[in-house]
């Protein structure tokens, strides 16, 4: 009977932010689909009260199904037979509940089947879902690459495609290949036009997430002699046309029930989307952003998972004749982890709205010509979305491994054994820091907008924004932190020395994030004072962090890079 | 084959989850204190309900509760799961009745609303713990009743055949239609409520709930019919006035009283033989604590 929505009002605290109202007026254009669908909104209240009680759904099958049955899915994890995988049977009850919830599809558009949901809501329901199970959110929250779909393919293919997804059927992007991991270019699955303007899919892919699915994504190459990006094209793969087989499913430490599979591509048919050539540097790019952001949200649910189970544990146990939550090292392992959660959630909702607003714009503008203020909007929405994202997904998934480490240490000893959830957890927690882009990769995402200055004019927007006077002096020391940051930016960028650049670069990403999720976590508290002990906790770490890195930039001089490669 | 189903449900309070101020200085349930739910076995009978109309296309499923007004919130909320639509059947008069007067009023609105396959309710509401309820109605309507069902194994050709949980074992039987069903907690679990349809139908109400409702609101029940949910009397389901209600209830209750456990006495049992356990069990089993 738990509800993992409902007993957690951060998540409204989120919802309800005062941007919310223009996200939605936008999305639903001014309500005008009320007209057309029974199930569209009146107005901006009741498209708020549709989100939360949909996402009550959501929190309610996470508590009473999703979340009861990770361990089973954990022990049992999926099979695969003759080349066809099978999903351990609590994540079929899973998917079947999450169906028959009309939870699939959530975000595209009412007239191929969809619910209409801005990001920001599928976000949040992403969130809950990962508290319930890390790898079943991957299962479910591959009904992102609809989005790609929606994007760029044809309004044939968009008719044919969506309404499938909407109703339940699953997804996969087919990017990975033995020999193209973190760098897609060198994908080498052959694509060969036929005469009737389809394609014949030839080769191997590898690491896979969810490779058996029924609608396939495929980064493929279409163009004989190329050897890089430029080459690649996008593909949608119908595992009703067949050519496809899982080779194996590979044993991993965490996400068991989330199949990762290697496939054989034999003369399978598939249909171009979009342009040919683009694959890779325009769509893959754009579904990399919009998994990315779902990572952070995956991340973000394991950190309140590891938060809830490390806060339960240490009201519980006792020792030396108190409860362990009593001691400075157990409550101070407890508060800095709410405030990791905290900030990370609040990065991610804040991205979230500015992928809702640039999406919505550019949504828009296949209806009609934007105004040029409009298209200003847009742009500067677009720029803030794609330089929060690597952020959310970095910091975030950092942040969800540290609380699930602490976690654990809480635990103690019990901790190390199979018979609490945050050992599951903390091996679960491990790939989000890995797959969609590395922390290091989320860095060379980031970078460019610490040297264009964009992180520091987005701190300064936050700065110019009124507080209470209470928070005052929290506001002064981030402003004494961004001050540090701007001068270690300066030193960095001075040297001209690009090896040297990219061994500063997370330390210079860091203080821009910690900075920006203390502003957030400021803002949250000048909205709603059970922020407050949060923003202040953060603070205090954040202060520390921030002094280390740019003391670490002061001392360190650009010839010292040397003294870090590889002894001969 | 389209079926007409009927689903029979009702609003309880939370019993699962009472309180300290769960129970009035009286003895009475103090109603304010408990959340009103849908009763958990009527959703274990919703859901035969939907799987039923899964497999038969066309079929309907109508949710028919008896209390007040307010008990439509259990109609929107079976709608929310897969179900067609619902009645209330809602009368001052109907007011203050036990097993008997509310199985002959149920059974006089099934009969109002006619043309029906089969029945299905819970087994028993958590509030009363009776069971009394559908096996009366099968009565009054003078149709075939099973209860303690946990799956509906097939329905075809005029026949049901259904898996009876009892006690000691399960117990398959057959019969014809119409009938009535009544359904275990051991049963599926109800499908969840559905996303778009939570969002068509949320403004969903009676006649008495519309009452209260702003002008703004009442406007959209006019402009989208299906949001109306019908409130049904005594006199229009031409229930005999000595049949209901207080004056139809035979029942009377002399007293309740609020028993609260308390251990008396303690005794420790030496060793650990089988000899003792054993001993130990066979008394538990005697005095009633378990078995």
């Amino acid at each position: 009977m738990a509800n993992f929505y409902t007993d957690n009002p951060d998540l409204k605290h989120h919802l309800t932010h005062p941007m919310m109202e223009k996200i939605v007026a936008l999305k639903e254009r001014n309500y005008t689909d009320a007209e057309k669908f029974d199930y569209a909104p009146l107005d901006y209240a009741d498209a708020q009260d549709s989100y939360d009680k949909v996402l009550e759904i959501v929190g309610e099958i996470c508590g009473d199904i999703i979340a009861p049955n990770a361990e089973a899915v954990d022990h049992e994890g999926p099979k695969v037979e003759n080349g066809r995988v099978t999903y351990a049977t609590p994540t079929q009850q899973n998917l079947d509940a999450c169906r028959k919830a009309g939870l699939m599809g959530m975000a595209m558009p009412r007239r191929l089947g969809g619910l209409n949901f801005p990001i920001t809501p599928y976000i949040m329901a992403a969130d809950i879902v990962s508290r319930a199970d890390c790898g079943f959110e991957n299962l479910w929250g591959l009904q992102d690459c609809a989005e790609t779909i929606y994007e760029f393919a044809d309004e044939d293919q968009k008719q044919r495609y969506i309404p499938r997804v909407c109703q339940g059927e699953t997804m996969s992007m087919d990017l990975t290949e033995p020999d193209a991991g973190s760098d897609l270019q060198s994908v080498m699955l052959k694509a060969t036009e036929q005469p009737d303007g389809t394609f014949r899919l030839n080769g191997v892919k590898r690491f896979i997430t969810n490779g058996d699915a029924d609608i396939h994504l495929v980064l493929a190459r279409s163009e004989s002699g190329t050897t890089d990006g430029r080459g690649l094209s996008m593909f949608i793969y119908d595992k009703r046309n067949g050519g496809v087989d899982v080779r194996r499913i590979e044993n991993k430490m965490g996400i068991k029930g989330s199949p990762t599979c290697e496939l054989t591509y034999k003369n399978a048919k598939a249909e171009l989307v979009g342009s040919r050539r683009m694959g890779l540097i325009k769509y893959v790019m754009a579904l990399m952003n919009g998994a990315r952001l779902g990572i952070a949200a995956q991340s973000v649910g394991v950190s309140e998972l590891a938060y809830r189970e490390a806060l339960s544990y240490a009201r519980d146990r006792k020792q030396f004749g108190r409860p362990i939550i009593e001691f400075p090292a157990v409550f101070e392992m407890l508060a800095t982890m709410k405030a990791k959660l905290d900030a990370s959630r609040s990065l991610l909702y804040e991205c979230a709205r500015y992928v809702d607003l640039y999406k919505i714009y550019d949504d828009i503008a296949k209806e009609r010509t934007l105004t040029p203020e409009e298209r200003k909007e847009a742009k500067h929405y677009s720029r803030l979305a794609d330089a929060l994202t690597p952020l959310a997904k970095g910091m975030g998934s950092e942040y969800c491994n540290q609380n699930a480490y602490d976690c654990i240490q809480i635990h103690g000893g019990s901790g190390f054994m199979k018979d609490y959830a945050c050992e599951r957890l903390y091996r679960d927690a491990r790939i989000t820091s890995i797959y969609e882009g590395t922390t290091q990769l989320q860095v060379v995402a980031a970078i460019r907008y610490v040297t264009t200055g964009a992180y520091l004019n987005l701190i300064r927007t936050y700065e110019a924004t009124e507080v209470r006077a209470e928070l005052q002096p929290l506001k002064e020391r981030l402003i004494a932190m961004t001050d540090k940051y701007a001068k270690a930016v300066e030193t960095v960028v001075a040297a001209d020395n690009k090896e040297y650049a990219d061994m500063m670069a997370r330390r210079l990403v860091e203080m821009a994030a910690d900075i920006i999720m203390g502003y957030l976590l400021l803002l949250d508290a000048q909205r709603n004072e059970s922020f407050t002990r949060s923003a202040e906790v953060y603070a205090n770490f954040i202060e520390a962090e921030v002094t280390k890195h740019s003391e670490f930039i002061a001392a360190f001089k650009p010839a010292e890079v040397e003294l870090y490669k590889a002894a001969e | 084959m389209s079926l007409n189903i009927i689903v029979l449900a009702k609003q309880v309070p939370d019993t699962r989850n009472v309180g300290k101020d769960a129970m009035k200085e009286d003895g009475t349930i103090n109603r304010a204190a408990l959340p009103a739910i849908f009763n958990p076995e009527d959703l274990n009978a919703l859901e035969q309900a939907l799987r039923l109309k899964d497999a038969n296309p066309g079929s309907t499923v109508t949710l028919l509760t008896m209390g007040l007004p307010r008990a439509a919130e259990i109609i929107r909320e079976a709608i929310y799961r897969g179900a067609d639509g619902g009645i209330v059947l809602t009368d001052r008069v109907l007011g203050g009745a036990d097993t008997l007067a509310t199985s002959y009023s149920l059974a006089q609105a099934v009969k109002k609303f006619g043309n029906y396959d089969i029945i299905l309710g819970g087994r028993q509401a958590i509030d009363g713990d009776t069971a009394q309820v559908g096996p009366q109605i099968a009565e009054k309507l003078g149709i075939p009743q099973i209860t303690y069902a946990e799956e509906i194994i097939d329905l075809k050709d005029g026949y049901v055949t259904v898996k009876r949980r009892l006690e000691n074992g399960v117990e398959t039987v057959k019969s014809p239609l119409p009938c009535v069903v009544t359904v275990n907690g051991s049963a599926a679990e109800c499908r969840p409520r559905n996303a778009m349809r939570v969002q068509k139908y949320k403004y969903a109400a009676s006649a008495g709930e519309a009452a209260r409702l702003s002008d703004e609101r009442k406007a959209l029940l006019e402009k989208r019919p299906y949001l109306n949910i019908p409130e049904w009397g005594a006199a229009f389901v031409e229930a005999d006035p000595t049949q209901i209600g207080m004056p139809g209830s035979p029942t009377k209750v002399k007293a309740i009283e609020n028993v609260v456990f308390t251990a008396k006495d303690a005794r420790q049992l030496d060793g650990a033989a089988d000899a003792e356990v054993e001993e130990l069990v066979k008394e538990l089993i005697a005095n009633h604590t378990i078995g």
